[in-house]
């Protein structure tokens, strides 16, 4: 990031995403026997997707806190 | 039954032939019925559109009246108007067409984008509304048809200079003669900004420099750039660029209305720039050439010269309701007639239509526009026959027969050739009518009136609001078996029983089949007929219904055998459904067990009001009686009151003890009692006990006899269960912990620590939290340990328990109660409220002295205003201290407050100390005369009396001017609440709506109806609160403490 801009990434209020793998994806797809478009969504334009680079037919983790578990695991599909 | 599944839903238009071909008769007659009384042939009433007569069979099925469904009739219209319900959307399609291909106005490479975005949206299911409403805009903003006219493009090389307004010059005349266009000697050059942004130098920075390279490839032919990073940035307008070979600096040097943006050292640009707030947008020209007819519009990319010409793309302007006007070049503005709107419809070709997010084969864009109008069955809008004898036709009917008639006359005028005024003014009238036909509420448009003056009730009318057809009758529909009466009290019927009049028992019925089983206690029934436990109808094997009168009943029940059904009065253990509205949770209907009693209202154990929100100031509830044994079992097993005594929204019985009953229980628990066996066995009235089990001790009497006495603590652990060891601390509880100070657990002075073992009471006094709804941990203890069963008893238990011994103790509270001694009265006012006024007006003297300093953040006004605040609150707090003091926990009052039975320690102080400061808006009263708020004081005056502070306790009595300033801020609390209540309610059906088809499944993912994930575990920690206590997932101290037990 040039000239002094902050990361969105490095925000309190924007929870960790990250792409992940293919084995990753497969074990979550068979874990709750879905498909991948049943996944919920997030714009390939969304400021975080652009950050981290994430690509249509991406799956995003997302790592956030909850107020009624700690910390919970999301995923997300990535569209156009 | 079989049942077949519904693929899909397909909504389209009427076109006209399929109107004509539904058509049973062409209606050509404004009349109904002739003076014999029939239907007239070829009239509204047609006999072909169905019948709604006894007796007389339709023309065209030849069913009779409850055979035949209705047949639809058609309307020629003598000219095509406009269907009100599409009027916008047929501007925004004129808008996005050319006026005269028709084709939309997006070029090869938009379409090809949008057709693709349309698909991505299909794919996903999702609405493509968002798509369809980018397209009419990116089409509206044409200038230009790309179809009917040409595009080209030339180099734009050396025609920079040339490029100024005015005459074309011949240089550039020359290359787009070159290319094939022919320029008069009168074009003129126009140039314009175009709207679209080139290049933004704070976006090209963005995005690690995604736009910058875009730029720099599309724009310069940097073919390297596509994998460069910017490297330096130097200054604002200093930048480097490389992809780790090549590398190259960017100068942008910005002058007047030109930058120049210099590559390196070879390659210079320059570009118009539009300044705005610090950002260096560079935006594009654009030029026009008019040439008489024709328009060149020429436009700069990168090194090209892209020329558009052809027709020019008129604006269409909308008026309110049905009025399209087209304006020309000159601004002139011409009145588009339905003919010439629908004629521009009928160009649009059948494969543009997806762009409009229409299907031709079901929607063609004309069919908007109407020319045959179809009406309904007679079925649909049938008339009534007055008391008179007259007959009273349908609104709907009424309307049509006022668009034949001006059909007729408008057919008539222009058959006899009119002049083009009085025909366009029927026309105008014809529009009218067919769109009041269709809503008459349309804005500009007056509604329709009967000649009562009442408006008409057309089409939309029909269907709209919450009467409407949608939300009236096919969401909510009126039901059968169902009763609504007010509600009262009686603490005597267990807590999952509703107390149901006789006569609503007489009315409502369950049906039964006849076994042999039941052959004789239904024939009795049957036997008593109308009196109470008894039937209204039977039904024979045959299936044939059959009422029980006076006259029939003794053989009805004599012929009564198996195969028949009896529908049978409600008796004493029916089980049925109690609702309260509004329905805010699923404790909103509960399951109940009838009892029948005298009466004329529903009755209703005290302890369920909670679950309902009930009271009984006139509320009303209503029952309704379950019909099959599936609804039956299904209710008893998940709406019985028992079942939902822990509330699932915070995982803590919503079912408990209230006022009376806290207070009773209170009373009895607090202190040490004792009490002889007869005083036992009276506070036991009722109660589910026959073991009274060891006395504590025995006392000697006057005649020397041994007499045993049991203990408070004794007689209310009687109704624990035998093994239920609990810990916790009352409501009473000073808190001391949060103080600093120790807990004292046992020894508490205030009795606040309750400790349960072995189902005894050791120590502590039960009050709200022990028993209370919403609280109640020893409820909440029983329902998870021992199951519900228990815990429903254990509630009236522990109510009887409460109740029989506020009987025999008595309580009571009046006005003399809230007395201080006139030394506490006197210690208020000084120490209290005199002191806070004294510091009040200290702190206005510092700020008249300008010596007062500001708080952090505010104006010293504003400090000035926080710290009397802060005083004044102080005041009445000190003075609710001060009150406590001379008013023991003995005190009714502070005893219901404390036990938390009704009432807090504030409305105590407000009676009986200092009803203290008045506010609106969270500040002191200002608002009223200038300066001041009432006549009473000067101008500028901001002492305490004078800005809405109320020294005088309720009981004291009030000032005028402290009366006035309690009225105030009492308005404002009403105010407050009857805003919310709206709000609120609004807020939940609007959630409600959007969550209603979430689904939690057997994995434990909430998904919606497309099996969709929402939450991948429900609530993102899986745990259903009504299996919580207190909404905790796991009580750790809890754990802990057993724990420590088991081992020790």
């Amino acid at each position: 990031m040039k000239r002094g801009k902050v990361s969105i990434l490095e925000h309190e209020l924007v929870p960790a995403h990250e792409i992940i793998a293919d084995e990753e994806l497969n074990v979550l797809l068979n874990k709750y026997k879905i498909k991948k478009e049943q996944l919920p969504k997030i714009k390939s334009s969304d400021p975080v997707s652009k950050e981290i680079k994430a690509e249509e037919g991406d799956v995003v983790k997302i790592r956030r806190s909850s107020r009624t578990a700690g910390s919970v695991l999301s995923y997300r599909l990535v569209v156009k | 039954m079989r049942t077949k599944k519904i693929k899909g839903l397909k909504f389209g238009l009427l076109s006209p032939k399929e109107i004509r071909k539904m058509s049973a008769a062409k209606v050509i007659t404004a009349d109904t019925y002739g003076e014999d009384g029939f239907p007239i042939e070829m009239g509204l009433v047609n006999q072909r559109l169905g019948v709604i007569d006894p007796g007389l069979r339709c023309k065209t099925c030849g069913g009779r009246m409850g055979e035949c469904p209705g047949h639809f009739g058609h309307i020629e219209l003598a000219a095509p108007v406009m269907h009100i319900g599409y009027v916008k959307l047929i501007y925004r399609i004129l808008n996005a067409t050319c006026r005269k291909c028709g084709r939309v106005l997006l070029d090869e490479g938009e379409r090809k984008q949008f057709l693709e975005e349309i698909e991505r949206y299909r794919e996903r299911q999702e609405d493509i509304g968002t798509v369809v409403k980018l397209i009419f805009n990116e089409a509206a903003k044409k200038e230009v048809c790309m179809y009917c006219g040409e595009y080209f493009s030339i180099a734009a090389e050396g025609l920079e200079e040339d490029m100024s307004t005015g005459a074309v010059s011949n240089k550039l005349k020359k290359r787009l003669e070159e290319a094939g266009f022919s320029i008069s000697k009168k074009a003129l050059l126009k140039k314009d900004m175009d709207n679209k942004c080139l290049f933004s130098w704070r976006d090209a920075l963005d995005n690690d420099g995604e736009q910058l390279r875009k730029f720099l490839m599309d724009d310069f032919g940097i073919t390297w750039a596509k994998n460069a990073t910017i490297t330096k940035i130097q200054k604002e307008r200093r930048i480097s660029v490389s992809d780790g070979k090549k590398s190259v600096e960017i100068t942008i040097t910005a002058k007047k209305d030109r930058i120049t943006i210099e590559l390196g050292d070879e390659v210079s640009y320059e570009l118009p720039v539009k300044k705005a707030l610090g950002k260096l947008n560079i935006y594009n020209y654009k030029w026009e050439i008019e040439d008489g007819e024709k328009v060149y519009i020429l436009k700069r990319v990168a090194e090209m010269l892209n020329i558009y010409c052809g027709e020019r793309v008129r604006r269409i302007k909308y008026e309110k309701p049905t009025t399209y006007k087209e304006i020309d070049e000159e601004g002139n503005e011409r009145r588009l007639m339905p003919t010439d709107v629908r004629e521009r419809l009928e160009r649009i070709p059948d494969e543009d239509t997806a762009y409009l997010g229409m299907d031709s084969k079901s929607a063609r864009p004309e069919w908007m526009v109407l020319t045959v109008l179809p009406v309904p069955p007679v079925t649909a809008r049938p008339s009534i026959t007055l008391e008179s004898g007259q007959r009273s036709e349908d609104d709907l009917t009424h309307k049509l027969v006022d668009i034949i008639r001006i059909n007729q006359r408008f057919m008539e005028n222009r058959d006899a050739g009119a002049p083009q005024l009085i025909i366009e003014d029927l026309w105008e009238l014809l529009q009218y009518h067919v769109s009041t036909y269709f809503d008459n509420d349309v804005a500009g448009v007056p509604p329709a009136r009967h000649r009562s003056g009442r408006p008409l009730k057309t089409m939309a009318q029909r269907l709209k609001g919450k009467e409407g057809r949608f939300r009236g009758s096919l969401s909510g529909k009126r039901v059968n078996f169902s009763a609504r009466t007010v509600i009262s009290p009686d603490p005597d019927i267990d807590i999952g029983e509703v107390g149901v009049p006789e006569d609503i028992a007489k009315e409502l019925t369950i049906t039964v089949n006849v076994t042999e089983r039941n052959r004789k206690l239904l024939s009795d029934a049957v036997q008593r007929g109308k009196n109470h436990p008894g039937a209204n109808y039977v039904r024979r094997a045959d299936g044939k219904k059959v009422k029980v009168t006076d006259i029939n009943y003794e053989t009805l029940a004599e012929e009564l055998d198996v195969g028949w059904k009896v529908e049978r009065h409600l008796v004493d253990g029916d089980l049925v459904l109690f609702n309260r509205q509004p329905s805010l949770h699923r404790l909103s209907i509960m399951a109940h067990y009838v009892r029948v009693m005298p009466g004329k209202t529903f009755r209703l154990n005290p302890s369920v009001c909670p679950p309902y929100n009930a009271d009984y100031d006139g509320d009303e509830m209503n029952m309704h009686v379950l019909q099959t044994e599936e609804a039956r079992a299904e209710a008893k097993i998940l709406m019985a009151v028992q079942r939902n005594i822990i509330s699932p929204r915070f995982g803590r019985p919503i079912i408990g003890g209230l006022h009376d009953y806290i207070t009773g229980i209170f009373l009895l628990t607090q202190g040490v009692k004792n009490f002889e066996k007869e005083a036992v066995l009276d506070i036991l009235d009722n109660v589910d006990v026959d073991d009274l089990g060891e006395p504590a001790g025995t006392y000697t009497s006057s005649v020397y006899e041994e007499i045993p006495y049991w203990t408070n603590k004794q007689i209310f652990s009687l109704i624990l269960p035998k093994d239920l060891d609990l810990q916790f601390r009352a409501t009473v509880c000073e808190k001391c912990i949060e103080k600093g100070l120790t807990c004292e657990k046992e020894k508490c002075p205030h009795e606040a620590y309750v400790l349960i073992k072995g189902g005894k009471l050791i120590s502590g006094v039960i009050d709200e939290a022990a028993v209370g709804s919403f609280k109640g941990r020893i409820i909440d203890r029983i329902f998870r340990h021992y199951g519900e069963v228990p815990a429903k008893e254990f509630i009236r238990d522990v109510s009887r328990l409460a109740i029989n011994y506020i009987l025999q103790s008595g309580f009571s509270f009046g006005i003399s109660d809230e007395d201080i001694p006139k030394e506490g009265k006197e210690q208020i006012r000084e120490e209290a409220v005199r002191e806070a006024e004294k510091n009040v007006d200290l702190l206005i003297r510092a700020y008249e002295a300008e010596e007062l300093e500001a708080l952090p953040g505010r104006t010293v006004e504003e400090s000035l205003e926080l710290l009397i605040m802060q005083n004044l609150g102080r005041a009445r707090d000190e003075a609710g201290h001060i009150a406590e003091k001379y008013l023991g926990i003995e005190n009714p009052g502070v005893l219901m407050a404390k036990s938390g039975a009704r009432g807090s320690m504030l409305n105590l102080t407000q009676m009986a100390a200092c009803v203290g400061q008045q506010s609106v808006r969270g500040e002191r009263i200002r608002r009223g005369y200038q300066q001041r708020t009432l006549p009473h004081f000067r101008p500028g005056d901001r002492s305490a009396d004078a800005r809405g502070f109320v020294r005088a306790s309720f009981k004291d009595g009030l000032s005028p001017t402290e009366y006035f300033f309690h009225a105030v801020g009492g308005r404002e609390a009403l105010v407050d609440t009857a805003v919310r209540t709206s709000q609120s309610g609004y807020f939940q059906r609007r959630l409600i709506n959007a969550l209603q088809d979430l689904e939690v499944k057997y994995d434990g993912t909430v998904r919606e109806t497309r099996d969709t994930v929402v939450q991948f575990k429900y609530g993102e920690d899986g745990v259903d609160p009504s299996k919580t206590e207190g909404g905790k997932v796991v009580d750790i101290d809890e754990i802990i403490r057993e724990e420590i037990e088991e081992s020790a």
